[in-house]
């Protein structure tokens, strides 16, 4: 009856009672949402590559060969020529060995020459391959596979051409060689999803008129005239290697670390993945304090509610007295209101989480490639709905003490 | 003579800082079915001898007796108790909780008094039938405490006093709130029920043209002794 009675209390004071709620709700719907694409942002980042012993590029931070070569974040500050790739697959550790090619774009998405063999090696989300959903893996050299979020937003489907631009974000495209969407991947939510992904011959050939970033005046060399040329690229942006045994890798990547030719690094993707935590963990933890301080700050916007409350309840706390409560009983009364406000709130910010979620899932994937995936509340996000009711029931000590005083002064008799 | 329900003897009270005020009564009775009128203006210390009736507060000497018990001696957690089982309590005005139901009203004090819970047997049905004796609209335990008139209100009052049958009613001024024809209709029907649970009646009230109604009329002046001390 208490239980009920306290209920009917914050329905007589819908209006303030119901502000609280929704400032408490969307503090933790705000909290919960960080969280959520810290999380989120985290495994995807970690998902996006597996199976995949060393990272080689040409030397620059680890961090930064990461975030180019499997993030296709930044940009290659060198290349690795085709000689010293060609030293490291010649190493008896390798197993196998993949070479990257980037700098073309095609729209805003990026362009990756690479070989077949990518298909067979590159791995995600514990070792998943990559499919396709539709058509067939590149065979011609002018073949495209396509990311799904490149199919989704350009709207093409196999057999349709397209036009390769030369460098980021440019504006002189290889008009001469139209390339042809031959497949389209399955989503994976990785960076491959906004790839289009052609043969390394490929990334040669359509720079076959062009010299130092501008085609050459009045040269078109003519398409068949091309497929006969030999298209080995003299350059690759990286390489993805795979070890025989994982007890070699370190040997490996010291020994290309030391390749006395050209100076090159080669990283564990792992490794390189702890360290960019280390880099974006301050701002991650910045983030989730503010997130925090603002529960806090709907919490103690709580407690200031019930303070002002107090004055126009002291008649109801006599009343309460009067029919044999004991001050115990009112202060239990006011923290389990609280506590009722704080549940509702946190609920209520969950509910608006995962509204949010639905609405910013496809916007968070085209625009940053970031997928949130929509799962029931895990153990941390009743943990913390848990913490905001104990919180609000902490907070609303405050004024219940002070209820208690009051009532133990007033008894039955309000001093108005 | 029957039994008495309430009996204060040889109290002091000394309210609490440096006023220098204290209260001092050396005898004040009410037997069992009695109805009483308190009479004194205010600041006569009325108000704080309800509070040391019901226990909220303690005398620094004396004894207050209620139904055999003296409850100077329990903790403040048992006289809160105590006062749930033994004491029905009528104010001025604005006795209901505005947010609660008519029955939610009535059923209060049960709440915290088991006994008195299980001597109304049906709690529901005795609301319900004290309501209809008190003259109140068929249907009204379901509506809302703030839907009632003032005078409705305090007959709700009465009825939340009543249940249970506690042996003693202590009401502060309940008709003061109300016209003369409304306090007329309030006391007959107060009476009414008063006697029909054998319960007494002890109303404070500054109103002297109410103590014809009355077992008794006390004065204030002639039961408590307001000293006015030197610091």
């Amino acid at each position: 009856m208490i239980f009920q009675l306290a209920i009917a209390s914050l329905f007589a004071r819908a209006l303030t009672v119901g502000m609280t709620i929704l400032a408490i709700a969307l503090s933790v719907a705000l909290f919960l949402g960080v969280e959520k694409v810290r999380t989120g942002a985290k495994a995807s980042f970690a998902d996006t590559i597996s199976g995949t012993d060393l990272i080689v590029g040409a030397r620059s931070g680890s961090v930064q060969l990461l975030l180019y070569s499997v993030f296709r974040i930044g940009n290659a500050t060198n290349n690795v020529t085709w000689q010293s790739y060609q030293d490291i697959a010649a190493r008896p550790e390798v197993d196998w060995i993949v070479p990257i090619s980037l700098g073309d774009s095609h729209r805003q998405f990026r362009v990756m020459g690479t070989r077949k063999a990518f298909f067979d090696h590159y791995k995600y989300r514990q070792g998943r391959s990559l499919e396709v959903s539709d058509g067939l893996i590149m065979d011609d050299l002018f073949d495209t596979v396509v990311g799904a979020n490149v199919a989704a937003t350009l709207n093409y489907s196999v057999g349709d051409p397209i036009v390769v631009a030369h460098g980021l974000a440019s504006f002189s495209q290889h008009k001469d060689q139209p390339f042809r969407v031959s497949g389209i991947l399955k989503k994976t939510g990785t960076p491959v999803d906004r790839t289009v992904i052609v043969s390394m011959e490929a990334v040669e050939a359509i720079h076959v008129d062009w010299q130092g970033g501008a085609q050459v005046q009045g040269q078109a060399t003519p398409v068949d005239e091309i497929r006969q040329m030999n298209l080995q690229p003299s350059a690759i942006t990286a390489a993805l290697v795979g070890v025989k045994s994982p007890l070699q890798t370190f040997r490996l990547q010291r020994a290309i670390n030391e390749y006395s030719q050209e100076p090159l690094l080669a990283v564990l993707p792992g490794v390189a993945l702890q360290e960019l935590w280390g880099i974006v963990g301050i701002a991650e933890t910045a983030l989730l304090v503010v997130s925090f301080m603002v529960v806090v700050t709907a919490l103690i916007g709580m407690m200031a509610t019930i303070f002002s409350s107090l004055n126009e309840r002291r008649r109801e706390m006599a009343i309460f007295r009067a029919m044999g409560a004991r001050p115990m009983t009112i202060l239990s009364m006011l923290v389990l209101e609280a506590m009722l406000m704080a549940a509702l709130g946190a609920l209520l910010g969950m509910a608006l989480l995962y509204v949010g979620l639905v609405i910013a899932q496809p916007i968070l994937d085209i625009a940053f490639g970031l997928w949130l995936p929509i799962d029931p509340p895990n153990m941390r996000e009743v943990w913390v709905v848990l913490a905001v009711i104990a919180a609000g029931a902490i907070v609303s000590m405050v004024p219940a003490l002070r209820a208690y005083r009051l009532s133990v002064a007033d008894g039955m008799m309000v001093k108005t | 003579m029957t039994a008495t329900v309430l009996q204060l003897s040889d109290i002091s009270y000394r309210w609490m800082g440096n006023t220098g005020f204290s209260l001092g009564v050396t005898d004040l009775s009410v037997a069992k079915g009695e109805s009483v009128l308190l009479l004194g203006e205010s600041g006569s210390g009325k108000s704080t001898l309800l509070s040391l009736i019901c226990g909220t507060i303690l005398p620094s000497g004396g004894t207050v007796h209620i139904a055999g018990q003296d409850i100077t001696t329990l903790s403040a957690g048992r006289r809160d108790k105590f006062r749930a089982e033994k004491i029905g309590v009528i104010f001025q005005q604005f006795n209901l909780l505005p947010f609660g139901t008519v029955c939610d009203n009535i059923l209060l004090p049960l709440r915290f008094a088991p006994e008195r819970r299980k001597r109304a047997q049906d709690p529901i049905a005795q609301a319900a039938h004290l309501c209809t004796a008190l003259g109140l609209p068929k249907g009204v335990l379901t509506s809302k405490a703030t839907a009632l008139s003032v005078g409705q209100q305090q007959r709700v009052a009465v009825a939340r006093a009543l249940i249970g049958q506690p042996p003693i009613i202590i009401a502060d001024e309940p008709t003061s709130a109300l016209d003369a024809n409304s306090q007329a209709a309030f006391l007959d029907l107060l009476f009414a029920q008063t006697a029909e649970n054998d319960t007494a009646l002890l109303m404070v009230s500054h109103d002297p043209r109410l103590g014809e109604r009355f077992d008794r009329v006390i004065q204030m002046e002639d039961v408590a002794q307001i000293q006015r001390g030197t610091t």
